[in-house]
């Protein structure tokens, strides 16, 4: 592997400019995009990267069109992502759908921002179930939700390993917030951290002589009966359920004894941990979950920790109106915890936020 | 000389093929499975098929192929040929797939100039969705979404490909319409198509006229008809563009 950061060091940079390093860090040969707010810095800064290092950039005509380059490029043999946001999201879910279906290694970064519609260009997180669940398929995508700057730069390099091993389409779920702030992190190249890169290999162009060497390999999404498509999505799901062991992350923090669960994920989880150190003062027993994969989702964790830790009370808290707490709610059916909720879609969440509500309900 | 029944590119295990009886499909296929063979390109042509009757051919040849999604053809072959440009990327698409749905990622693919070659089959209408009018289909033609014949003052008038990648290619591309009627032409034609990528003089266009009988309901001799009568005499037939110079067998 092309070293590119050399030696480890500290950096003060906007998240999309941690999306670039990261990528090239991690070996992406090429990106393909289109302009969207607030994404827009990470082909930036990758246009004016990447070349130093022969890698490629092409701005497409659409979305949809970035989506299916990429398809094309990871077919045949290289490490290849895009970044979108909104609207850019939702064209996207068509050819994200193809990854889906042809178990293809696409990578996205996802910064969502405020919807329906053209929505804001600043912030929300509205795009959960979009990225989780988008598209006319059972959501068979890994979804990292990020929370720092750190872990947009972890999590862009894990996520070209997690889809060229597992071969699904993986997305890096960020937002407005953590595109466009400044924040310190530590950069580095994965090897320095005794991290192994997959080496990407080819579907198509495989060569040889075919009908000699080998069979020509044909590549379809499309079947002609109910039972072809039900054994190739059961196979998938059989697929993910067995990766998910070795991909699903979460954290806890003071959850041992705490009498009210705050749960919460992407860059809330923030304000939820300074939420709990400020009513941990207050002498109100505070602990918080979250999941940093969204899908797969870390659900029988969530319960294992659940009646373990008997809470007395569940706050849900999100940038939007309740598609996180849907994931949550799907995942702990049969508990009998009342679930109080924090809704602001589009809208940020402070500790303060948290807090009041916590003390309105406690 | 005894010519093989099939071209040496085919693959035998998926014959015979699923076009319906009449189809031009397979006289298209028939000339670029020649013409890959000529070319000895087999190993590293990569086929495209587009959502369609397209599809159909998603394993027809020897090759590696890869069917993709309704007129999403055209940017999987651009992420595949930029990132291996030594593989010759051809893709397969009906007039609905290029001219309709598609229509952004083949005008920018055009003016982008990319290098790759590109097959469209002009039947006149939707094939695999039961016939509904396609941005192809001529003034008057019944379909099922224009039953009483297409009006122009509503629906417009038939899309002209060539002539619109032509306005906007570099010299350097190629861009010619052939017929399954003519078949020593379309050979010709799609051989220039091929050759044009392989020694990376830009975008490549081929549009080939042909047959429906299925969904114009027609029988041999009127299908015919309408293919030579009246499709030829509004889609005229040529290389449009073409750097190795017109008429160059």
């Amino acid at each position: 592997m092309e070293k590119i950061i050399g030696e480890t060091k500290k950096a003060f940079i906007t998240g999309n400019e941690a999306v670039a390093w990261a990528a090239l860090a991690a070996g992406a040969d090429s990106m393909f995009g289109y302009p969207i707010t607030p994404q827009n810095e990470v082909m930036h800064y990758w246009t004016r990267i990447s070349p130093q290092y022969s890698r490629s950039f092409l701005q497409t005509e659409d979305e949809i069109s970035a989506g299916f380059t990429v398809c094309g490029a990871v077919q045949s043999g290289k490490k290849s992502f895009t970044a979108t946001a909104g609207p850019g999201n939702v064209l996207m879910q068509e050819p994200f759908g193809m990854a889906e279906a042809m178990r293809l290694p696409l990578v996205a970064i996802i910064q969502q921002r405020g919807g329906p519609s053209s929505g804001t260009v600043i912030y929300s997180q509205q795009e959960v179930t979009l990225t989780a669940y988008g598209g006319n398929g059972e959501g068979h995508r890994i979804v990292y939700s990020t929370s720092t700057h750190q872990e947009i730069y972890d999590y862009t390099i894990k996520a070209f390993n997690t889809a060229w091993k597992y071969r699904f389409p993986v997305f890096v779920l960020g937002d407005g917030y953590q595109a466009k702030m400044r924040e310190p992190l530590e950069m580095y190249d994965p090897e320095d951290k005794g991290i192994e890169m997959i080496t990407p290999y080819p579907l198509i162009g495989l060569g040889g002589k075919i009908g000699v060497d080998r069979e020509p390999a044909h590549f379809c999404n499309i079947y002609s009966m109910e039972e072809e498509l039900y054994d190739v999505v059961m196979q998938f799901e059989q697929d993910y359920e067995a990766m998910s062991r070795d991909v699903i992350e979460y954290r806890e923090f003071f959850c041992e004894d705490a009498d009210i669960i705050i749960l919460a994920h992407g860059v809330v989880s923030r304000a939820a941990e300074d939420a709990v150190l400020i009513l941990r003062d207050m002498g109100i027993k505070a602990g918080f979950f979250r999941p940093i994969t969204l899908r797969p989702f870390p659900g029988q964790q969530l319960r294992d920790m659940l009646s373990q830790v008997k809470p007395q009370k569940i706050l849900v808290a999100e940038s939007a109106m309740g598609q996180f707490a849907k994931l949550v709610k799907n995942e702990i059916y049969g508990e009998n915890i009342p679930l109080e909720t924090l809704f602001k879609p589009g809208m940020g969440i402070i500790d303060h936020d948290i807090v009041e509500k916590v003390r309105s309900i406690f | 000389m005894l010519l093989p029944a099939m071209p040496k590119s085919w693959y035998l295990p998926t014959k015979p093929h699923k076009f319906c009886p009449g189809c031009g499909h397979g006289i298209v296929l028939k000339a670029l499975g020649e013409a890959v063979d000529e070319l000895n390109i087999q190993d590293k042509t990569i086929f495209g098929f587009d959502i369609g009757c397209s599809l159909l051919a998603w394993d027809f040849f020897g090759c590696d192929s890869v069917q993709t999604h309704h007129g999403r053809t055209t940017p999987v072959m651009v992420g595949i040929k930029r990132s291996r440009p030594e593989l010759i990327c051809v893709g397969y698409m009906g007039d609905g797939g290029g001219y309709s749905i598609g229509s952004q990622h083949l005008l920018n693919a055009a003016v982008r100039d990319e290098n790759i070659t590109l097959v469209l089959v002009n039947n006149t209408n939707y094939g695999m969705t039961g016939g509904q009018m396609a941005p192809t289909t001529l003034p008057g033609q019944k379909t099922e979404t224009s039953p009483f014949g297409r009006d122009p003052e509503t629906t417009g008038y038939p899309t002209k490909g060539p002539e619109f990648i032509a306005a906007i290619t570099s010299d350097s591309a190629y861009v010619a319409r052939a017929t399954v009627s003519k078949y020593k032409q379309l050979k010709r034609y799609t051989k220039n198509a091929l050759r044009n990528q392989m020694e990376n003089k830009g975008f490549s266009f081929l549009e080939v006229l042909s047959t429906c009988p299925t969904n114009w309901k027609t029988n041999a001799q009127q299908t015919w008809n309408f293919l030579e009568e009246e499709m030829e005499s509004t889609f005229r037939l040529g290389e449009l563009k073409t750097p190795f110079g017109k008429g160059v067998k």
